[in-house]
Protein backbone atom coordinates (compact mmCIF):
# COMPACT_ATOMS: atom_id res chain seq x y z
CA UNK A 1 0.00 0.00 0.00
CA UNK A 2 2.90 2.30 0.87
CA UNK A 3 4.33 1.67 -2.61
CA UNK A 4 1.02 2.75 -4.14
CA UNK A 5 0.99 6.06 -2.27
CA UNK A 6 4.66 6.60 -3.00
CA UNK A 7 3.98 5.88 -6.68
CA UNK A 8 1.07 8.28 -6.77
CA UNK A 9 2.99 11.11 -5.13
CA UNK A 10 6.04 10.48 -7.29
CA UNK A 11 3.86 10.49 -10.42
CA UNK A 12 2.35 13.77 -9.25
CA UNK A 13 5.79 15.36 -8.76
CA UNK A 14 7.20 13.98 -12.00
CA UNK A 15 4.33 15.55 -13.94
CA UNK A 16 4.33 18.76 -11.94
CA UNK A 17 8.05 19.35 -12.43
CA UNK A 18 7.91 18.37 -16.12
CA UNK A 19 10.62 15.78 -15.54
CA UNK A 20 12.72 15.76 -18.71
CA UNK A 21 13.14 12.00 -18.90
CA UNK A 22 9.44 11.38 -18.28
CA UNK A 23 8.48 13.89 -20.97
CA UNK A 24 10.85 12.26 -23.45
CA UNK A 25 9.59 8.73 -22.72
CA UNK A 26 5.96 9.84 -22.81
CA UNK A 27 6.47 11.70 -26.07
CA UNK A 28 8.07 8.61 -27.60
CA UNK A 29 5.22 6.42 -26.36
CA UNK A 30 2.70 8.72 -27.99
CA UNK A 31 4.74 9.07 -31.17
CA UNK A 32 5.10 5.30 -31.63
CA UNK A 33 1.50 4.50 -30.68
CA UNK A 34 -0.17 7.26 -32.69
CA UNK A 35 2.07 6.49 -35.67
CA UNK A 36 1.10 2.83 -35.50
CA UNK A 37 -2.57 3.77 -35.01
CA UNK A 38 -2.69 6.02 -38.08
CA UNK A 39 -1.03 3.41 -40.30
CA UNK A 40 -3.20 0.62 -38.88
CA UNK A 41 -6.40 2.63 -39.46
CA UNK A 42 -5.36 3.30 -43.05
CA UNK A 43 -5.05 -0.45 -43.60
CA UNK A 44 -7.82 -1.80 -41.38
CA UNK A 45 -10.72 0.51 -42.17
CA UNK A 46 -10.74 0.19 -45.97
CA UNK A 47 -10.24 -3.56 -45.46
CA UNK A 48 -13.26 -3.66 -43.12
CA UNK A 49 -15.35 -1.67 -45.62
CA UNK A 50 -14.31 -3.98 -48.45
CA UNK A 51 -15.27 -7.03 -46.39
CA UNK A 52 -18.65 -5.43 -45.68
CA UNK A 53 -19.62 -4.59 -49.27
CA UNK A 54 -17.81 -7.11 -51.43
CA UNK A 55 -18.73 -10.77 -51.76
CA UNK A 56 -15.84 -13.02 -52.73
CA UNK A 57 -15.02 -16.64 -52.21
CA UNK A 58 -12.65 -16.36 -49.26
CA UNK A 59 -14.53 -13.53 -47.54
CA UNK A 60 -15.73 -15.60 -44.58
CA UNK A 61 -12.30 -17.14 -44.16
CA UNK A 62 -10.67 -13.69 -44.11
CA UNK A 63 -13.17 -12.46 -41.48
CA UNK A 64 -12.57 -15.58 -39.37
CA UNK A 65 -8.79 -15.13 -39.60
CA UNK A 66 -9.07 -11.43 -38.65
CA UNK A 67 -11.21 -12.32 -35.65
CA UNK A 68 -8.75 -15.01 -34.61
CA UNK A 69 -5.81 -12.62 -34.99
CA UNK A 70 -7.38 -10.19 -32.51
CA UNK A 71 -5.80 -12.31 -29.82
CA UNK A 72 -2.40 -12.40 -31.51
CA UNK A 73 0.30 -12.83 -28.81
CA UNK A 74 2.47 -9.67 -28.92
CA UNK A 75 5.60 -11.57 -27.93
CA UNK A 76 5.24 -13.82 -30.95
CA UNK A 77 4.68 -10.80 -33.21
CA UNK A 78 7.76 -9.19 -31.71
CA UNK A 79 9.77 -12.33 -32.33
CA UNK A 80 8.67 -12.60 -35.96
CA UNK A 81 9.37 -8.90 -36.63
CA UNK A 82 12.74 -9.33 -34.89
CA UNK A 83 13.64 -12.24 -37.18
CA UNK A 84 12.51 -10.32 -40.27
CA UNK A 85 14.44 -7.16 -39.33
CA UNK A 86 17.56 -8.77 -37.85
CA UNK A 87 20.74 -8.51 -39.86
CA UNK A 88 20.39 -12.03 -41.22
CA UNK A 89 16.66 -11.57 -41.95
CA UNK A 90 15.06 -10.58 -45.28
CA UNK A 91 14.74 -6.91 -44.25
CA UNK A 92 17.98 -6.69 -42.25
CA UNK A 93 19.51 -4.43 -44.86
CA UNK A 94 17.08 -1.67 -43.86
CA UNK A 95 18.69 -1.41 -40.42
CA UNK A 96 15.39 -0.91 -38.65
CA UNK A 97 15.87 -3.22 -35.69
CA UNK A 98 16.01 -1.40 -32.32
CA UNK A 99 14.46 1.75 -33.78
CA UNK A 100 11.04 3.34 -33.15
CA UNK A 101 10.11 2.33 -36.71
CA UNK A 102 10.48 -1.34 -35.80
CA UNK A 103 8.23 -0.73 -32.80
CA UNK A 104 5.63 0.91 -35.05
CA UNK A 105 5.75 -2.08 -37.44
CA UNK A 106 5.17 -4.53 -34.60
CA UNK A 107 2.29 -2.48 -33.19
CA UNK A 108 0.66 -2.14 -36.61
CA UNK A 109 0.68 -5.93 -37.00
CA UNK A 110 -0.86 -6.34 -33.56
CA UNK A 111 -3.66 -3.77 -33.89
CA UNK A 112 -4.72 -4.10 -37.56
CA UNK A 113 -6.82 -7.26 -36.93
CA UNK A 114 -8.39 -5.70 -33.84
CA UNK A 115 -9.38 -2.46 -35.60
CA UNK A 116 -10.49 -4.27 -38.76
CA UNK A 117 -12.70 -6.71 -36.83
CA UNK A 118 -14.42 -4.07 -34.72
CA UNK A 119 -14.80 -1.74 -37.72
CA UNK A 120 -16.21 -4.59 -39.81
CA UNK A 121 -18.98 -5.22 -37.26
CA UNK A 122 -20.12 -1.59 -37.45
CA UNK A 123 -19.79 -1.33 -41.21
CA UNK A 124 -21.62 -4.62 -41.79
CA UNK A 125 -24.60 -3.36 -39.76
CA UNK A 126 -24.61 -0.06 -41.62
CA UNK A 127 -24.31 -1.85 -44.96
CA UNK A 128 -27.44 -3.87 -44.15
CA UNK A 129 -29.25 -0.58 -43.51
CA UNK A 130 -27.93 1.13 -46.66
CA UNK A 131 -27.84 -1.86 -49.01
CA UNK A 132 -31.08 -1.33 -50.94
CA UNK A 133 -30.57 2.42 -51.30
CA UNK A 134 -27.00 2.22 -52.55
CA UNK A 135 -27.75 -0.67 -54.90
CA UNK A 136 -30.72 1.24 -56.33
CA UNK A 137 -28.44 4.24 -56.90
CA UNK A 138 -26.07 2.09 -58.90
CA UNK A 139 -23.04 3.27 -56.93
CA UNK A 140 -19.57 1.87 -57.50
CA UNK A 141 -17.76 -0.33 -54.98
CA UNK A 142 -15.47 2.56 -54.09
CA UNK A 143 -18.42 4.92 -53.52
CA UNK A 144 -20.10 2.34 -51.29
CA UNK A 145 -16.96 2.03 -49.19
CA UNK A 146 -16.52 5.79 -48.92
CA UNK A 147 -20.15 6.29 -47.92
CA UNK A 148 -19.96 3.61 -45.24
CA UNK A 149 -16.65 4.85 -43.85
CA UNK A 150 -17.89 8.42 -43.66
CA UNK A 151 -21.31 7.67 -42.18
CA UNK A 152 -19.91 5.19 -39.64
CA UNK A 153 -17.07 7.48 -38.62
CA UNK A 154 -18.19 7.72 -35.02
CA UNK A 155 -18.49 3.97 -34.64
CA UNK A 156 -15.08 3.66 -36.29
CA UNK A 157 -13.66 5.92 -33.62
CA UNK A 158 -14.41 3.17 -31.10
CA UNK A 159 -12.42 0.74 -33.23
CA UNK A 160 -9.53 3.21 -33.40
CA UNK A 161 -9.64 3.79 -29.64
CA UNK A 162 -9.56 0.03 -29.02
CA UNK A 163 -6.48 -0.14 -31.22
CA UNK A 164 -4.93 2.79 -29.36
CA UNK A 165 -5.64 1.13 -26.02
CA UNK A 166 -3.99 -2.09 -27.12
CA UNK A 167 -0.96 -0.32 -28.62
CA UNK A 168 -0.24 2.13 -25.79
CA UNK A 169 -0.24 -0.65 -23.21
CA UNK A 170 1.78 -3.07 -25.30
CA UNK A 171 5.15 -4.18 -23.94
CA UNK A 172 6.17 -7.64 -25.20
CA UNK A 173 6.68 -6.94 -28.88
CA UNK A 174 8.22 -3.50 -28.55
CA UNK A 175 10.61 -4.72 -25.89
CA UNK A 176 11.93 -7.33 -28.34
CA UNK A 177 12.13 -5.17 -31.49
CA UNK A 178 12.94 -1.88 -29.71
CA UNK A 179 15.40 -3.20 -27.17
CA UNK A 180 14.35 -0.65 -24.51
CA UNK A 181 17.37 1.54 -25.28
CA UNK A 182 17.62 4.69 -23.19
CA UNK A 183 16.90 7.87 -25.18
CA UNK A 184 16.26 5.81 -28.30
CA UNK A 185 13.50 3.24 -27.95
CA UNK A 186 12.45 3.40 -24.31
CA UNK A 187 8.74 4.01 -23.89
CA UNK A 188 6.49 4.09 -20.82
CA UNK A 189 5.64 0.38 -20.80
CA UNK A 190 9.20 -0.82 -21.29
CA UNK A 191 10.40 1.69 -18.67
CA UNK A 192 7.83 0.28 -16.21
CA UNK A 193 9.10 -3.24 -16.90
CA UNK A 194 12.68 -2.08 -16.37
CA UNK A 195 11.98 -0.25 -13.08
CA UNK A 196 9.98 -3.22 -11.78
CA UNK A 197 12.93 -5.48 -12.58
CA UNK A 198 15.22 -3.10 -10.72
CA UNK A 199 12.90 -3.19 -7.71
CA UNK A 200 11.99 0.52 -7.88
CA UNK A 201 8.26 -0.09 -7.52
CA UNK A 202 7.45 3.51 -6.68
CA UNK A 203 8.93 4.80 -9.93
CA UNK A 204 7.37 1.93 -11.87
CA UNK A 205 3.98 2.77 -10.37
CA UNK A 206 4.53 6.46 -11.05
CA UNK A 207 5.19 5.69 -14.72
CA UNK A 208 2.13 3.44 -14.70
CA UNK A 209 -0.10 6.23 -13.43
CA UNK A 210 1.33 8.57 -16.07
CA UNK A 211 0.57 5.92 -18.72
CA UNK A 212 -3.02 5.58 -17.52
CA UNK A 213 -3.40 9.37 -17.46
CA UNK A 214 -2.02 9.63 -20.98
CA UNK A 215 -4.37 6.93 -22.32
CA UNK A 216 -7.41 8.52 -20.69
CA UNK A 217 -6.45 12.00 -21.92
CA UNK A 218 -6.01 10.83 -25.52
CA UNK A 219 -9.36 8.99 -25.39
CA UNK A 220 -11.16 12.03 -24.04
CA UNK A 221 -9.48 14.29 -26.58
CA UNK A 222 -10.54 12.06 -29.46
CA UNK A 223 -14.11 11.90 -28.17
CA UNK A 224 -14.22 15.64 -27.77
CA UNK A 225 -12.74 16.29 -31.20
CA UNK A 226 -15.16 13.94 -32.92
CA UNK A 227 -18.14 15.29 -30.95
CA UNK A 228 -19.57 11.90 -30.09
CA UNK A 229 -22.68 11.74 -27.91
CA UNK A 230 -23.61 15.28 -28.85
CA UNK A 231 -26.42 14.60 -31.27
CA UNK A 232 -29.19 12.13 -31.98
CA UNK A 233 -28.48 8.51 -32.55
CA UNK A 234 -24.73 8.52 -33.06
CA UNK B 1 -30.71 11.88 -75.29
CA UNK B 2 -32.09 8.44 -76.19
CA UNK B 3 -35.49 7.29 -75.00
CA UNK B 4 -36.05 4.89 -72.11
CA UNK B 5 -39.40 3.84 -73.53
CA UNK B 6 -41.00 1.76 -74.85
CA UNK B 7 -40.24 -0.88 -72.25
CA UNK B 8 -40.81 -4.46 -73.33
CA UNK B 9 -40.95 -7.18 -70.69
CA UNK B 10 -41.21 -10.78 -71.86
CA UNK B 11 -41.50 -13.75 -69.53
CA UNK B 12 -39.55 -11.93 -66.81
CA UNK B 13 -39.26 -13.86 -63.61
CA UNK B 14 -37.31 -13.49 -60.38
CA UNK B 15 -36.66 -16.26 -57.89
CA UNK B 16 -35.38 -16.25 -54.35
CA UNK B 17 -34.14 -19.54 -52.93
CA UNK B 18 -36.02 -21.39 -55.65
CA UNK B 19 -39.35 -19.67 -54.95
CA UNK B 20 -40.88 -17.40 -57.57
CA UNK B 21 -41.38 -13.86 -56.24
CA UNK B 22 -42.92 -12.55 -59.41
CA UNK B 23 -43.43 -13.72 -62.97
CA UNK B 24 -43.43 -14.74 -65.63
CA UNK B 25 -44.43 -11.19 -66.53
CA UNK B 26 -45.26 -9.82 -69.98
CA UNK B 27 -45.67 -6.08 -70.05
CA UNK B 28 -45.44 -3.17 -72.48
CA UNK B 29 -45.07 0.34 -71.13
CA UNK B 30 -44.94 3.46 -73.24
CA UNK B 31 -43.80 6.96 -72.50
CA UNK B 32 -46.01 9.72 -71.13
CA UNK B 33 -47.92 7.66 -68.67
CA UNK B 34 -47.91 7.25 -64.92
CA UNK B 35 -48.15 3.56 -64.34
CA UNK B 36 -49.71 2.39 -61.09
CA UNK B 37 -49.17 -1.20 -59.95
CA UNK B 38 -51.92 -2.54 -57.71
CA UNK B 39 -52.74 -5.90 -56.22
CA UNK B 40 -53.28 -7.62 -52.89
CA UNK B 41 -50.48 -8.16 -50.36
CA UNK B 42 -47.96 -10.67 -51.60
CA UNK B 43 -48.98 -10.26 -55.22
CA UNK B 44 -45.44 -9.20 -56.16
CA UNK B 45 -45.73 -5.42 -56.52
CA UNK B 46 -42.40 -4.60 -54.83
CA UNK B 47 -40.69 -7.48 -56.61
CA UNK B 48 -41.97 -6.26 -59.99
CA UNK B 49 -40.67 -2.73 -59.34
CA UNK B 50 -37.25 -3.95 -58.20
CA UNK B 51 -37.11 -6.35 -61.15
CA UNK B 52 -37.84 -3.55 -63.63
CA UNK B 53 -35.37 -1.25 -61.87
CA UNK B 54 -32.69 -3.93 -62.01
CA UNK B 55 -32.03 -4.34 -58.29
CA UNK B 56 -33.65 -7.79 -58.27
CA UNK B 57 -31.97 -10.44 -60.36
CA UNK B 58 -33.76 -11.51 -63.52
CA UNK B 59 -33.97 -15.31 -63.34
CA UNK B 60 -35.47 -15.81 -66.76
CA UNK B 61 -37.08 -13.81 -69.56
CA UNK B 62 -36.09 -10.36 -70.75
CA UNK B 63 -36.53 -6.69 -69.87
CA UNK B 64 -35.70 -4.42 -72.78
CA UNK B 65 -35.45 -0.67 -72.44
CA UNK B 66 -35.30 1.32 -75.67
CA UNK B 67 -31.90 2.75 -74.73
CA UNK B 68 -30.38 -0.41 -73.22
CA UNK B 69 -30.27 -1.59 -69.61
CA UNK B 70 -27.12 0.23 -68.46
CA UNK B 71 -28.18 3.63 -69.72
CA UNK B 72 -31.73 3.09 -68.48
CA UNK B 73 -30.49 2.47 -64.93
CA UNK B 74 -28.50 5.68 -65.07
CA UNK B 75 -31.72 7.64 -65.62
CA UNK B 76 -33.80 5.97 -62.92
CA UNK B 77 -34.36 6.44 -59.21
CA UNK B 78 -36.16 4.34 -56.63
CA UNK B 79 -38.12 5.41 -53.56
CA UNK B 80 -38.66 2.68 -51.00
CA UNK B 81 -41.71 2.09 -48.86
CA UNK B 82 -39.49 2.56 -45.80
CA UNK B 83 -37.09 5.27 -46.94
CA UNK B 84 -33.46 4.67 -46.03
CA UNK B 85 -31.95 7.68 -44.32
CA UNK B 86 -28.22 8.18 -44.61
CA UNK B 87 -26.71 9.14 -41.25
CA UNK B 88 -26.23 12.69 -42.41
CA UNK B 89 -28.09 15.97 -42.35
CA UNK B 90 -31.20 16.49 -44.47
CA UNK B 91 -29.15 18.70 -46.79
CA UNK B 92 -26.43 16.10 -47.28
CA UNK B 93 -29.02 13.36 -47.81
CA UNK B 94 -30.74 15.29 -50.59
CA UNK B 95 -27.41 16.29 -52.16
CA UNK B 96 -26.04 12.72 -52.04
CA UNK B 97 -26.93 11.64 -55.63
CA UNK B 98 -25.25 14.77 -56.98
CA UNK B 99 -22.08 14.23 -54.96
CA UNK B 100 -21.95 10.68 -56.33
CA UNK B 101 -21.89 12.18 -59.81
CA UNK B 102 -19.03 14.49 -58.93
CA UNK B 103 -21.00 17.73 -58.62
CA UNK B 104 -19.01 20.29 -56.58
CA UNK B 105 -20.13 20.32 -52.96
CA UNK B 106 -21.29 23.96 -52.96
CA UNK B 107 -23.41 23.45 -56.07
CA UNK B 108 -24.86 20.17 -54.76
CA UNK B 109 -25.83 21.90 -51.50
CA UNK B 110 -27.42 24.79 -53.38
CA UNK B 111 -29.50 22.31 -55.38
CA UNK B 112 -30.38 20.45 -52.19
CA UNK B 113 -31.66 23.72 -50.72
CA UNK B 114 -33.88 24.27 -53.78
CA UNK B 115 -35.32 20.77 -53.56
CA UNK B 116 -35.78 21.00 -49.81
CA UNK B 117 -37.88 24.12 -50.37
CA UNK B 118 -39.94 22.34 -53.02
CA UNK B 119 -40.80 19.47 -50.70
CA UNK B 120 -41.20 21.66 -47.62
CA UNK B 121 -38.08 20.61 -45.72
CA UNK B 122 -36.18 23.87 -46.02
CA UNK B 123 -36.49 24.59 -42.30
CA UNK B 124 -34.82 21.27 -41.50
CA UNK B 125 -31.76 21.37 -43.72
CA UNK B 126 -29.25 21.08 -40.92
CA UNK B 127 -31.23 18.49 -38.93
CA UNK B 128 -30.09 14.86 -38.83
CA UNK B 129 -32.25 12.87 -41.27
CA UNK B 130 -32.73 9.96 -38.88
CA UNK B 131 -34.84 12.08 -36.52
CA UNK B 132 -37.43 13.03 -39.16
CA UNK B 133 -41.03 11.82 -39.02
CA UNK B 134 -42.41 9.26 -41.49
CA UNK B 135 -43.90 11.90 -43.81
CA UNK B 136 -40.75 14.03 -43.70
CA UNK B 137 -38.62 10.99 -44.48
CA UNK B 138 -40.76 10.21 -47.49
CA UNK B 139 -40.46 13.81 -48.73
CA UNK B 140 -36.70 13.66 -48.26
CA UNK B 141 -36.55 10.40 -50.18
CA UNK B 142 -38.54 12.01 -53.00
CA UNK B 143 -36.30 15.07 -53.11
CA UNK B 144 -33.23 12.80 -53.11
CA UNK B 145 -34.71 10.75 -55.94
CA UNK B 146 -35.68 13.77 -58.03
CA UNK B 147 -32.61 15.98 -57.52
CA UNK B 148 -30.58 14.24 -60.21
CA UNK B 149 -33.42 14.78 -62.74
CA UNK B 150 -34.15 11.11 -63.43
CA UNK B 151 -36.41 10.34 -66.36
CA UNK B 152 -38.17 7.55 -64.47
CA UNK B 153 -38.86 7.13 -60.77
CA UNK B 154 -40.08 3.90 -59.18
CA UNK B 155 -42.06 4.41 -55.99
CA UNK B 156 -42.94 1.51 -53.75
CA UNK B 157 -46.07 2.47 -51.81
CA UNK B 158 -44.81 6.01 -51.21
CA UNK B 159 -47.72 6.97 -48.97
CA UNK B 160 -48.10 3.78 -46.95
CA UNK B 161 -48.78 4.64 -43.29
CA UNK B 162 -49.00 8.38 -43.98
CA UNK B 163 -52.02 10.49 -43.04
CA UNK B 164 -54.24 12.28 -45.57
CA UNK B 165 -52.39 15.59 -45.40
CA UNK B 166 -48.95 14.02 -45.92
CA UNK B 167 -50.37 11.87 -48.73
CA UNK B 168 -51.71 14.97 -50.48
CA UNK B 169 -48.37 16.73 -50.14
CA UNK B 170 -46.52 13.71 -51.58
CA UNK B 171 -48.99 13.48 -54.46
CA UNK B 172 -48.47 17.17 -55.21
CA UNK B 173 -44.70 16.58 -55.45
CA UNK B 174 -45.34 13.61 -57.73
CA UNK B 175 -47.70 15.50 -60.05
CA UNK B 176 -45.19 18.37 -60.23
CA UNK B 177 -42.44 15.90 -61.12
CA UNK B 178 -44.73 14.35 -63.71
CA UNK B 179 -45.42 17.78 -65.20
CA UNK B 180 -41.67 18.39 -65.37
CA UNK B 181 -41.29 15.29 -67.53
CA UNK B 182 -40.39 12.57 -65.03
CA UNK B 183 -42.23 9.33 -65.65
CA UNK B 184 -43.53 7.46 -62.60
CA UNK B 185 -44.13 3.79 -61.91
CA UNK B 186 -45.59 3.34 -58.46
CA UNK B 187 -47.27 0.66 -56.42
CA UNK B 188 -50.06 1.45 -54.01
CA UNK B 189 -52.85 -0.04 -51.93
CA UNK B 190 -54.71 3.24 -51.96
CA UNK B 191 -57.32 3.04 -54.72
CA UNK B 192 -58.09 6.74 -54.38
CA UNK B 193 -54.46 7.52 -55.05
CA UNK B 194 -54.38 5.09 -57.96
CA UNK B 195 -57.41 6.85 -59.49
CA UNK B 196 -55.85 10.28 -58.98
CA UNK B 197 -52.42 9.49 -60.39
CA UNK B 198 -52.69 6.60 -62.84
CA UNK B 199 -52.67 6.82 -66.61
CA UNK B 200 -52.10 3.11 -66.85
CA UNK B 201 -52.87 0.37 -64.30
CA UNK B 202 -51.10 -2.94 -63.87
CA UNK B 203 -53.13 -5.36 -61.73
CA UNK B 204 -50.98 -8.09 -60.22
CA UNK B 205 -52.24 -11.32 -58.75
CA UNK B 206 -50.10 -14.19 -57.48
CA UNK B 207 -46.99 -12.73 -59.06
CA UNK B 208 -48.48 -12.39 -62.55
CA UNK B 209 -49.89 -9.49 -64.50
CA UNK B 210 -53.58 -10.18 -64.46
CA UNK B 211 -54.62 -7.04 -66.26
CA UNK B 212 -52.80 -4.09 -67.81
CA UNK B 213 -55.01 -1.37 -69.19
CA UNK B 214 -55.55 2.40 -69.32
CA UNK B 215 -56.69 3.74 -65.95
CA UNK B 216 -60.01 5.02 -67.22
CA UNK B 217 -61.14 1.68 -68.62
CA UNK B 218 -59.68 -0.27 -65.67
CA UNK B 219 -61.59 1.71 -63.07
CA UNK B 220 -64.85 1.92 -65.04
CA UNK B 221 -64.93 -1.52 -66.61
CA UNK B 222 -62.25 -3.95 -65.39
CA UNK B 223 -61.79 -6.81 -67.82
CA UNK B 224 -61.45 -9.64 -65.33
CA UNK B 225 -63.71 -10.74 -62.46
CA UNK B 226 -60.68 -10.73 -60.11
CA UNK B 227 -59.92 -7.06 -60.87
CA UNK B 228 -63.59 -6.21 -60.40
CA UNK B 229 -63.62 -8.02 -57.05
CA UNK B 230 -60.41 -6.27 -55.98
CA UNK B 231 -61.85 -2.85 -56.82
CA UNK B 232 -64.98 -3.72 -54.85
CA UNK B 233 -62.80 -4.45 -51.85
CA UNK B 234 -63.40 -8.19 -51.89
CA UNK B 235 -60.67 -10.66 -50.94
CA UNK B 236 -58.99 -11.88 -54.11
CA UNK B 237 -56.79 -14.98 -54.17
Amino acid sequence: MADLWAGLSQAFWLVLTFDAELMEISARSLQVTLGALIIACMIAMPLAALLAVRRFRLRRAVIAVLNALMGLPPVVVGLIVYVMLSRSGPFGVLGLLFTPTAMVIAQVIIIVPLIASIAHQSLRDLWQEYHDLLISMNVTQWQKMRTLLWDARRALLTAALAGFGRAIGEVGAIMIVGGNIDQATRVLTTAIALETGRGDFALALALGFVLIGLAVTVNLAMHWLSRTEREGRW
Amino acid sequence: MSNLFPLRVRGAKTLRRGLSLVGPVDLDLDENSTCVVIGPNGSGKTSLLTLLHGTARLSSGSIDWACGTQEARHHQAFVFQQPVMLRRTVEDNIAYPLTLRGTPKAKARRQAGIWARRVGLDAMLSRQATVLSGGERQKLALARALIASPRLVFLDEPCASLDGRATREIEKILTDARAAGTQLILSTHDMGQARRLADQVVFLLNGKVHECSPAKSFFTAPATPEARAFLNGDIVE
